[in-house]
């Protein structure tokens, strides 16, 4: 136990100034003061990965790590779409989890914020539309924020996210 | 009766030495797969295409064993009997032949009649690699899944997602349980399943590997890089020996960036937070120095054909070694930290046992194999160029429990540390990239990569006029993900998320 707390306080802390939001990646802008006023900026999301290459999941669990540190932020991910606030969604949404992906999003109490994450989120990305994919989110729920990428960086879906509550 | 002795007869896949092809018939196709199982050689993957030349379809497996790879290609007409299942003897390929019902509409003798990657996207007559018509369903078609029901007292079913509860990617869990024990397990998978094998028949041959290395999105240098090998073998492209050295050092890269990041998630999952934050820290800074080096944190664009994309100048030359130098030994420092902390040698030793006689049986493949004596090593037992000159050392452990599975990728971390020390010391001075030729239609090539996660195969066939008529890739997790299955037996439920985690499986390389 010993080696880890030396470990610990030899790393420091390690946590970056967060960016600045960028309101750019606002697509839809229909939040309202409520939200602001409901959430300030203890704000709890809920991913759903809706048919993603696995890219994007990598630079969203970065944001749990000491540098970004998102929960020192005030936001953090939660388990279950009935506590969450905000629904970031990454990948083209397949047909096999268009269903799921619309139960979740109407299981997320109101008023409630969807973030789409990377290219195909965005536009459908490489793999676009086909028999097995509804392409971007925005085919099959409303999206508020939209932030581009393949992947995007851990800063700039840390930026689309401040945009959504700022 | 080994996989020589098929061998012998096969004929050379264009410019890959070790790969051979054989048509056979339906009787030889079945008495080959039991006895290339005898002599213990691995499944590979199991695929159909268009026929080139005659009317019907091709199923094709790829196995390997003792040095040497083999395709088995069977001609299969409409209307056809069902042809012979592999899975008696390669238990793996089983799922691989539902697939290939539901996007071919060729049946197998397996039993086990339903559907795998079609849930009820599309109609049930409908095949969308065979019938480029086949389109989405414009609602949803109701679908009664069969659950292999567990009867008896006190046994119940948790059914866990396919939303799950953290960043991770989709999939349906079936628990049957008594108290906190599993009795089984079953899985359905599927659900990321977005078409990319037609999507790369929209694509031209030369852009391919774009597509390629977002199969998984964390193994995108071992998916770009076996795109590339199969096309560049088509066109019997030689790459500058810096070209390959420099693959060899993305590849290994990869490997350290994955094994980190879940190095740190198993000690979380064991509840030891330290874990994480000390892990996805090193994690971040190689991402970052990936930055300066390559240009990219994951090096989804890095690999192209005929090489890289751009050069490694010397200054990510000095950021690699400064970083690879330093990450060694503090991750050798939280090994022993690891080694030495009670709570996570109680929950990683025993947990999700694998022997090693149920992995040879299963044919587990890939880093999980080696911690359970299954040694197949790609870069090892197949190598490419670098990796006959590179020469790593195999890393294997035998427990076949969680413990083993992180001990493996405490090894392969060091391993691949000094790989890439070796690399960026002695990287040769060459061009890093040559231009790769459009290949001539119907010519076949085969690509073999060892990934973080196992071995990476690709089969690519060659359209008209510079498109794709075929791109076949397999993940390594097809071969593992039923392992899972018989690594929870027995363990309790709230194991289950470390047991997981210890294999790390990707849904999105085997949904396709």
């Amino acid at each position: 136990m010993l080696k880890a707390i030396r470990k610990i306080v030899a790393g420091g802390i390690v946590t970056e100034t967060a960016p600045p939001a960028d309101p750019q990646l606002c697509v839809h802008t229909i939040l309202q003061q409520r939200i602001r006023v409901l959430l300030g900026r203890a704000l709890c999301i809920r991913h759903v990965d809706a048919g993603s290459c696995n890219g994007c999941e990598l630079e969203i669990q970065a944001l749990n790590n000491p540098i970004y540190n998102i929960e020192g932020l005030g936001i953090k991910f939660v388990a279950s779409p009935r506590h969450a606030d905000m629904l970031l969604v990454t990948g083209p949404v397949t047909l096999n989890m268009r269903a799921a992906l619309q139960r979740t999003y109407e299981a997320m109490p109101d008023p409630k914020i969807v973030v789409a994450a990377g290219d195909c989120g965005c536009t459908g990305g490489i793999f676009g539309e086909s028999y097995a994919s509804c392409g971007r989110v925005s085919n099959v729920i409303a999206v508020n924020v939209a932030i581009p990428g393949c992947p995007p960086s851990p800063l700039r879906i840390l930026q689309g996210i401040l945009a959504a509550i700022t | 009766m080994t996989i020589k002795t098929w061998w012998d007869f096969a004929t050379p896949v264009t410019h890959t030495a070790d790969m051979r092809r054989l048509s056979v018939d339906a009787a030889s196709w079945a008495r080959a797969a039991e006895e290339l199982a005898a002599a213990d050689a691995q499944l590979l993957a199991l695929w159909a295409a268009r026929s080139p030349t005659a009317e019907g379809f091709l199923l094709r497996a790829a196995f390997i064993g003792e040095g040497a790879g083999l395709i088995l290609e069977l001609s299969i007409a409409d209307g056809d009997e069902p042809y012979p299942g592999l899975e008696p003897f390669f238990p793996a390929a089983s799922r691989m032949q539902r697939a290939t019902h539901d996007l071919w509409g060729l049946r197998s003798t397996d039993p086990d009649r339903r559907p795998w990657l079609r849930h009820a996207s599309w109609a049930e007559d409908g095949f969308p690699l065979r019938d480029s018509a086949v389109v989405a369903a414009a609602t949803p078609i109701r679908d009664g899944y069969r659950f292999v029901r567990v009867d008896g007292e006190g046994v119940h079913e948790i059914p866990v997602g396919p939303v799950h509860a953290g960043i991770i990617e989709p999939g349906h869990f079936r628990f049957s349980i008594v108290g906190e024990k599993v009795l089984r397990l079953e899985e359905r998978l599927g659900y990321v399943h977005k078409g990319i094998e037609r999507r790369f028949t929209d694509l031209p041959i030369l852009e391919g590997h774009r597509l390629a290395a977002r199969v998984s999105g964390d193994c995108a240098v071992a998916y770009a890089w076996a795109y590339c090998q199969a096309l560049e073998g088509m066109v019997d492209l030689q790459l500058p020996a810096r070209a390959v050295w420099l693959r060899a050092l993305c590849l290994e890269l990869e490997r350290i960036a994955n094994h980190l990041g879940d190095l740190g998630a198993l000690g979380n999952d064991a509840g030891f937070a330290f874990g994480l934050a000390q892990f996805s820290r090193l994690k971040e800074h190689l991402l970052r120095t990936n930055e300066v080096a390559f240009a990219e944190r994951y090096l989804f664009e890095t690999i192209v054909p005929g090489g890289l994309r751009a050069d490694l100048a010397d200054s990510g030359v000095h950021a690699l070694a400064n970083f690879l130098a330093e990450l060694a030994p503090q991750v050798q420092s939280l090994r022993e930290i690891y080694d030495e902390h009670g709570g996570l040698r109680d929950r990683f030793l025993g947990a999700g046992h694998v022997a090693p006689e149920l992995a040879a049986r299963l044919g587990l493949i890939g880093f999980a194999g080696r911690a359970s004596a299954r040694g197949l090593d790609v870069r090892i037992d197949f190598p490419c160029a670098p990796y006959t000159e590179l020469k790593p050392r195999r890393v294997m452990h035998t427990a076949g429990d969680v413990a083993a599975r992180v001990a493996v990728r405490f090894d392969e971390v060091q391993e691949s540390c000094r790989l890439c020390l070796h690399i960026l010391q002695a990287l040769p001075s060459s061009a890093h990239r040559v231009h790769c030729p459009q290949p001539a239609p119907a010519t076949f090539g085969i690509g073999l990569i060892e990934g973080w996660r196992g071995p990476v195969f690709l089969a690519l066939e060659a359209g008209a006029s510079g498109a794709i008529s075929r791109c076949h890739p397999h993940d390594p997790s097809w071969q593992n993900w039923p392992v899972l299955e018989h690594a929870i037996i027995g363990n309790i439920v709230p194991d289950f998320p470390l047991i997981n985690k210890s294999f790390n499986l990707s849904y999105s390389g085997h949904d396709l």
